[in-house]
């Protein structure tokens, strides 16, 4: 037997445009956690006004759906999130209405009406920049040489299911050295494109592996940045930005 | 070279990688303010000591902030107490403690404000300023140190913590903030003659501050205070509170923060009204902010509505003492849920008392929303026992208030209670687990459920000063645990209703803590200190609070000395003894709280002056004022649209 709510529940608003959105997650607000976005996401959704759809029951929620997002402390030029709504909007005032609702940092840089396929399938990989304090260009192409000559760099990262190992470099397709401008210090810039997979190798994993072939342990914190996500490549050092289909069919 | 405002985020956002939840450290709420240094005359610093996710929502600092970041001479930012995790490396790295605003180093600012809702926060303010380099002395501070001033309730008696600030505002803050700030700029627009010294003497000039170094205390040889004497002409022989007449000229806030990090409260919140006169004896923040002082519905309204708008908040708290209280409640909340019908926006009514109008409020505000569970705080188990406290409800009443909960479609009740109440026996406490078991069965009558349940939630009783109960003496711990764990039995051995009733209490080590603190005197600073220096922080917090610590720090402070904990807290106090706070004045009437205390004591109830006649408490006298309270009649303002 189903069980009924007996509480007012409100009725489900089916959605009547669905919009794919690009946000960044900039300077200090790179050390707010995926649940601290959400939270100041959907209140600036109330705060802007979107005329969001709600799913039903006891506690009805603003249809949201976020893929894949990057970790505290990291930053990022490419988060995607998916929105229902309740009533058509136009995409370019709803992206500027959002970024205004946003705190400065988590800014939302790119909209479009979802009009094909499924997003999180495009988000095939991930082009990731550590910005390395102190530590000297050389010293970074040493650690990506013998990065990219390992075949396999067993990582291990604390889950909720225990400690897991796992391997690391399968997944890191790309690693290039680039000099960061003089007043950076001139330190090194390594630029590393990672596929998404299960369990995912994130930053920190790409860390943990320079540690481990290189013995490279930057002094000061590195700063993460994802530069983008999407499809990869051909030569995997580039990915393709995942609204593109979707503009393409609205063009 | 740190030069004087300037940020130090770039030595803390290193450090802020290898920390547990750092989005707390980092500002950028929505409605901060972040103004330039230059361009401003007094600089404040306000904390709230204690961790961001509770420091944050707290209305008396955002109340203060924006007010005193209105004037363009001003500016105002905030910082709250930093966890061990990046204390330790604060200190490894000599970064200082900062704001979460400009990142400013606090030591750099002119006035340091704590407000105080607990006295379990004062270790914490002593790492604050032993990390922003400010001499915990306040004796030791020069020129350059900010003054440091503490506020909220706890300032009613900051005799424990007067060797570390420079002065204490007593009652409401808004006015007496911009008072102090205009004393601070034209003393710097003097050229600042006198320096320190001389500016505590401006201060003490304004009504509601008090500066502990103009009052010498002499003692008994037994322990107890002889006297307290000013030892300067700017000093009053009693200081007198600041009470803000009319809240509709205060409307704050009107721009709530929105955090980034979680936060214990996640709502916009509105004060509905000040001060209370139900009168119950055991409740400090309805002696001292009496009188009655209600909020227009209009405001109220305006409030709510630009609140909303501007945080984008799901939300609404209507605050105060008792918000059933208000006199125009049942407009107020019918018409909220009018105007938010649809908008998944929820309402909710804290600190309510029983009785059925509170049922049907309480349906209404959930009208649109869900109803999970209803709070009342019946805070003694026997009718005897609420007649000692004066908190006037009968058994019968509670029962039918409860079932008629139930009833409406509320599946869960918790109800709030005391342990270790003035003159209380076990008998009085094992009558929770009757009153529960009633509850049970009258609900599951009344819903025809089986699966409502009732939470008994219990904790220790803290006698507080400017109470009736200032002279009782406190429940030793093991007294107060050995009387929980019987109605811990009591409930859970029932086999009827035992599982349909949860059991949440407190142990009372913590607040034989917070007694000591509560009713402490100058002597007791010396304790803050040592237990400070041996490691405590966050004592509000039972993971770091360590009761130990504080027994071992007391010896050591008091050895040479006449008292000890038990003389603070578990000790009854006499008519004529003259208390560590009786130079500060809440506007009550000793002798008034001296028979309040004898009235309790024969367990007399004393009703509400709201609609009775005076019982001469001395707060209107002494104000020259009268409560405030309606019916006017009037109703909410038709919402305009809201510009930002």
């Amino acid at each position: 037997m189903s069980r009924v709510s007996r509480d007012p529940g409100r009725e489900y608003i089916a959605p009547v445009m669905k919009v794919r959105l690009r946000y960044a997650k900039r300077g200090r607000l790179r050390f707010s956690s995926h649940r601290d976005f959400q939270r100041a996401f959907e209140r600036a959704l109330r705060r802007a006004g979107v005329p969001m759809a709600y799913s039903a029951g006891f506690r009805p929620h603003p249809k949201i759906s976020y893929a894949n997002a990057a970790p505290t402390g990291v930053a990022s030029e490419a988060e995607y999130i998916e929105i229902g709504l309740a009533a058509r909007f136009d995409v370019d005032q709803l992206r500027a209405d959002l970024d205004e609702a946003m705190p400065t940092g988590l800014d939302i840089v790119d909209a479009v009406e979802v009009r094909e396929g499924d997003l999180v399938s495009r988000l095939e990989a991930s082009v990731w920049q550590f910005v390395l304090p102190e530590v000297t260009p050389q010293e970074g192409e040493a650690a990506v040489e013998r990065l990219l000559a390992a075949d396999e760099i067993t990582v291990e990262r604390m889950m909720k299911s225990g400690l897991r190992r796992f391997d690391a470099r399968n997944a890191i397709r790309t690693a290039e050295v680039s000099i960061a401008p003089p007043e950076q210090g001139g330190c090194a810039i390594l630029t590393v494109v990672v596929t998404h997979g299960t369990p995912s190798v994130r930053p920190d994993d790409v860390l943990a592996a320079l540690r481990q072939v290189a013995d490279l342990v930057p002094p000061v914190p590195p700063q993460v940045t994802r530069l983008a996500q999407g499809r990869l490549a051909a030569d995997a050092r580039t990915v393709s930005d995942p609204l593109a289909p979707d503009r393409a069919v609205a063009d | 070279m740190h030069s004087q405002g300037s940020s130090v985020f770039n030595e803390l956002e290193r450090l802020l990688p290898l920390v547990n939840k750092p989005v707390q450290y980092v500002g950028g709420e929505l409605n901060s303010t972040v103004k330039d240094w230059d361009s401003t005359v007094v600089r404040w610093v306000l904390m709230y000591p204690d961790a961001y996710e509770v420091g944050l929502p707290n209305q008396g600092v955002q109340i203060l902030y924006e007010v005193l970041n209105e004037r363009d001479d001003t500016l105002a930012e905030r910082t709250y107490a930093v966890w061990p995790d990046l204390e330790n490396l604060m200190r490894e790295n000599g970064v200082p403690q900062f704001t979460v605003d400009g990142h400013r180093a606090v030591g750099d600012f002119d006035v340091f404000g704590l407000s105080f809702s607990t006295e379990l926060g004062y270790t914490n303010m002593l790492t604050a300023l032993d990390l922003a380099g400010i001499p915990l002395a306040a004796e030791s501070r020069g020129d350059q140190d900010p003054i440091v001033i503490a506020g909220g309730h706890a300032a009613f008696n900051p005799e424990p913590i007067s060797r570390f600030i420079d002065a204490a505002v007593l009652g409401d803050g808004e006015q007496a903030a911009l008072d102090i700030t205009d004393c601070i700029a034209s003393f710097k627009a003097d050229g600042s003659p006198g320096g320190r010294a001389a500016l505590l003497g401006r201060l003490a000039e304004i009504e509601g501050v008090y500066v502990p170094s103009f009052y010498d205390v002499e003692y008994l040889p037994d322990g107890r205070i002889h006297r307290v004497v000013p030892n300067r002409p700017e000093a009053p022989w009693r200081v007198a509170k600041r009470t803000v007449m009319d809240l509709d000229e205060w409307p704050y806030p009107k721009a709530p923060l929105v955090p980034l990090a979680e936060t214990v409260h996640e709502r916009s919140s509105v004060e509905i009204f000040r001060g209370c006169t139900r009168g119950c004896r055991f409740c400090q923040a309805g002696m001292i902010t009496r009188p009655v002082r209600e909020r227009s519905i209009e405001t109220v309204g305006q409030i709510i509505a630009n609140g909303l708008a501007k945080t984008g908040f799901d939300e609404v708290g209507l605050l105060s003492l008792s918000s059933a209280d208000h006199s125009e409640i049942g407009p107020i909340a019918k018409q909220l849920a009018d105007r938010y019908e649809g908008t998944n926006t929820s309402l909710s009514l804290p600190s309510t008392r029983v009785d059925a109008f509170n049922i049907e409020l309480a349906n209404e505000l959930t009208r649109n929303g869900r109803r999970s569970g209803l709070t009342f705080a019946p805070e003694g188990g026997s009718e005897r026992i609420r007649r000692v406290i004066n908190k006037t409800v009968s058994k019968d009443d509670l029962i039918r208030t409860v079932t008629a909960a139930y009833g409406a479609g509320w599946r869960q009740v918790k109800l709030y209670f005391m342990c270790g109440l003035p003159t209380e026996t076990d008998e009085d406490v094992l009558e929770i687990a009757d009153l529960a078991r009633e509850v049970i069965r009258s609900g599951r009558e009344a819903s025809g459920r089986r699966d409502i349940r009732c939470t008994v939630s219990i904790g220790g009783f803290v006698p507080k000063p400017h109470t009736p109960f200032q002279w009782a003496a406190q429940l030793g711990w093991e007294e107060t645990d050995d009387r929980l764990a019987k109605l811990r039995n009591a409930i859970r051995g029932d086999k009827e209703v035992g599982k349909a009733i949860g059991f949440r209490y407190h142990d009372g080590r913590p607040g034989i803590v917070e007694g000591l603190l509560s009713r402490g005197d100058r002597r007791t600073g010396a304790v803050i200190e040592q237990v400070w220096r041996d490691g405590s922080r966050f004592d509000g917090w039972s993971e770091h609070f360590s009761y130990d610590r504080w027994m071992a720090a007391a010896e050591k402070a008091w050895a040479d000395e006449p008292v000890d904990v038990a003389w603070y807290t578990t000790r009854e106090r006499q008519e004529e003894e003259v208390l560590a706070w009786d130079h500060l004045d809440s506007g009550l009437d000793r002798d008034w709280l001296w028979e309040d205390w004898q009235d309790a004591l024969n367990e007399t109830e004393v009703d509400d002056c709201r609609w009775t006649p005076c019982f001469d408490c001395g707060v209107c006298d002494q104000m020259g004022t009268e409560i405030q309270v309606g019916p006017t009649g009037r109703t909410l303002l038709p919402l305009t649209v809201v510009t930002t």
